[in-house]
C-alpha cells in the first residue's frame, strides 16, 4: 500500500502537469468535481484543486449553470451556502420522492420559525433580545432550533450575566437555499406589508 | 377523540392560517386556542384586527377590555404563557390610564409629546415584521423541500445513516443515567462486572445478532456502575473492533451494527 504522503505527492504532481485548459475543458472539469461532491463546493476549492484562476472558474460555473438551465433536464447547478451545488430541479419532487419513497419531513412550528426569523436577522442575538421582539419566552424553540443545527452559539455578550448569543449555521443556509445571509430579503421588505 | 384531531391539526397546518382562535369547549365556555406559538403580542394584533383598528391609532380602551376579557378566558393557561399574557395586561392598562389623565399644559407647548402607546405600537410593528419573516422562512423550506441534492438524499427507507456523534451517545446515556436515579436502589450485594466481561458478551452478542439496540443494552444494566463501564465498553468495541455506531432517525435510537 502505497504511502499517504507519496500520494499526495503525486497528486500535487499532476497537478502541477496541468496544461492550461480550454474554457470548454475547464468548464468540464468544473461540473465533474461538484458532482463529485456532496457539499456545494465553494469556487475557492474549485480555484484551488484546479490551480485556475479564481475568475475564470466562477465564469466556467457561470456558463455550465447556462448550459443547465439552456438543456432543460432533471437538474440544475445552484449556488449555495457559499458553493456549487448539482441538484435536482423542483419540478420533479413528485417523481423523486416517488422514487425515494420518502415525504417532505417534518415542518418547524411557527414557534421555532418566528425565533429563527428573529435569530437569522438579529444575529447574533441573546435570548433576552429575542423574547423582547417576540413577547414570549422562546426557550423550547431555540432548543429545537440547536438541535436541529439550524442555530449555533456564537460566544457570549460582554454585558450583564454575560448571556450567550446564537446565530445561524451553514445547514441553515443549505436547508433555506440560501448563498449567504446577505442573499436573505431585507427586513425592511417584511414592514411594508404592515397595514 | 378531540386530542387526536388536534394532533393531525398539528402535523399539517397552514402557515397562514394557524392564527388564534376560539374553540368551543362546552356550552356556556369559550376558549382561545393559541397554540404554542402565540403570545401578548399576536394576541393583541389579532383584536385590533377583529376590531378593525388602525394599528397606528388603537383604541386603547377597547382593545384593553377585550384583552382582559381574553385573559379571563385563559386563566387555565400554563403558568409561564399566563406571566407573558399579564405582563402585556399591565402595560395596556397602564397606558389606558396615562391617556384618560389631562395632558400637562406645560407639556403641552413642548414639542415632541410621547404618544403613550407608541412603545407598543412599535413592539407590535416590530413583531408582525418578524412574523412576516418567518413566513417567509416557511415559504423557503417548502421550496427547498422540493429540490434534491446528490449524496445527502433522505429517504424513509434508507434515512441517510445519521452517524451518531459523541453527543448523540451522551444524550443516550444521560437520558438513561436519569431513569435510573429516579429508581430507589437497594444494593444489598455488590456484583461486580468487569469491562473485558462487557467486552466479551458484546462481541459475543455482535457475532450471533448483527446488530444491537444501544438503548436497549444500557437498559439491561443493574446499576449505575454497570452503567457506565456498558458505557465505556461500547465506546472501546467502537475503536477497537470493526463495529459502528449508526442512528437511523435524529433521536431515534442507537444501533451498534458489525462492519
Amino acid at each position: 500500500m502505497a504511502d499517504k504522503k507519496d500520494i499526495e505527492a503525486e497528486i500535487e504532481e499532476i497537478t502541477q502537469q496541468a496544461v492550461k485548459r480550454s474554457k470548454e475543458e475547464l468548464i468540464a472539469a468544473v461540473e465533474a468535481l461538484i458532482y463529485t461532491s456532496d457539499e456545494p463546493v465553494p469556487a475557492k476549492i474549485l480555484a484551488q484543486v484546479l490551480r485556475e484562476d479564481i475568475d475564470d472558474v466562477t465564469e466556467a460555473v457561470g456558463q455550465l449553470t447556462k448550459q443547465y438551465a439552456k438543456r432543460n433536464g432533471g437538474l440544475q447547478i445552484r449556488e449555495i451556502a457559499g458553493g456549487f451545488q448539482i441538484c435536482t430541479r423542483a419540478e420533479h419532487h413528485e417523481e423523486v420522492r416517488r422514487f425515494l419513497k420518502t415525504r417532505p419531513s417534518a415542518k418547524l412550528s411557527i414557534a421555532s420559525l418566528e425565533t429563527l426569523a428573529v435569530i437569522a436577522y438579529k444575529q447574533p442575538v441573546t435570548v433576552p433580545e429575542i423574547l423582547e421582539i417576540r413577547g414570549v419566552q422562546s426557550a423550547s424553540a431555540i432548543k429545537t432550533l440547536l438541535d436541529k443545527r439550524l442555530i449555533i452559539a456564537k460566544g457570549r455578550k460582554e454585558t450583564v450575566g454575560r448571556p450567550m448569543q446564537y446565530g445561524t449555521s451553514k445547514d441553515f443556509l443549505l436547508q433555506f437555499g440560501l448563498k449567504d445571509l446577505s442573499e436573505l430579503p431585507s427586513i425592511e421588505d417584511f414592514e411594508e406589508l404592515v397595514q | 377523540m378531540s386530542e387526536q384531531v388536534e394532533q393531525i391539526d398539528q402535523l399539517t397546518f397552514d402557515f397562514y392560517k394557524e392564527q388564534p382562535h376560539i374553540v368551543r369547549e362546552s356550552r356556556d365556555e369559550l376558549r382561545l386556542r393559541l397554540g404554542d406559538f402565540a403570545g401578548p403580542l399576536d394576541l393583541l394584533l389579532y383584536l385590533i384586527k377583529q376590531e378593525q383598528a388602525n394599528i397606528f391609532d388603537i383604541p386603547i380602551a377597547r382593545i384593553t377590555d377585550e384583552y382582559l376579557k381574553y385573559i379571563r378566558i385563559m386563566e387555565k393557561l400554563d403558568i409561564t404563557v399566563a406571566t407573558d399574557f399579564l405582563v402585556m395586561a399591565a402595560t395596556l392598562i397602564e397606558i389606558k390610564s396615562k391617556m384618560l389623565l389631562p395632558r400637562d399644559e406645560s407639556e403641552l407647548v413642548g414639542e415632541d409629546i410621547e404618544d403613550p402607546r407608541e412603545e407598543l405600537v412599535r413592539a407590535l410593528l416590530e413583531h408582525q415584521t418578524f412574523k412576516n419573516a418567518a413566513g417567509m422562512l416557511y415559504e423557503r423550506v417548502q421550496l427547498e423541500q422540493a429540490v434534491f441534492a446528490r449524496g445527502k438524499i433522505e429517504s424513509d427507507e434508507n434515512n441517510a445513516e445519521i452517524n451518531a456523534t459523541l453527543y448523540d451517545i451522551v444524550t443516550v446515556f444521560q437520558k438513561i443515567l436519569a431513569r435510573h436515579r429516579e429508581e430507589v436502589q437497594m444494593e444489598i450485594e455488590r456484583e461486580e462486572v468487569s469491562m473485558a466481561e462487557i467486552i466479551r458478551d458484546l462481541k459475543h452478542r455482535l457475532t450471533t445478532l448483527n446488530e444491537i439496540s444501544v438503548v436497549k443494552y444500557f437498559e439491561e444494566m443493574k446499576s449505575r456502575r454497570e452503567l457506565v463501564t456498558a458505557f465505556i465498553a461500547v465506546l472501546e468495541i467502537v475503536r477497537t473492533e470493526t463495529v459502528k455506531l449508526v442512528q437511523s432517525a435524529t433521536f431515534g435510537d442507537i444501533i451498534l451494527r458489525r462492519v
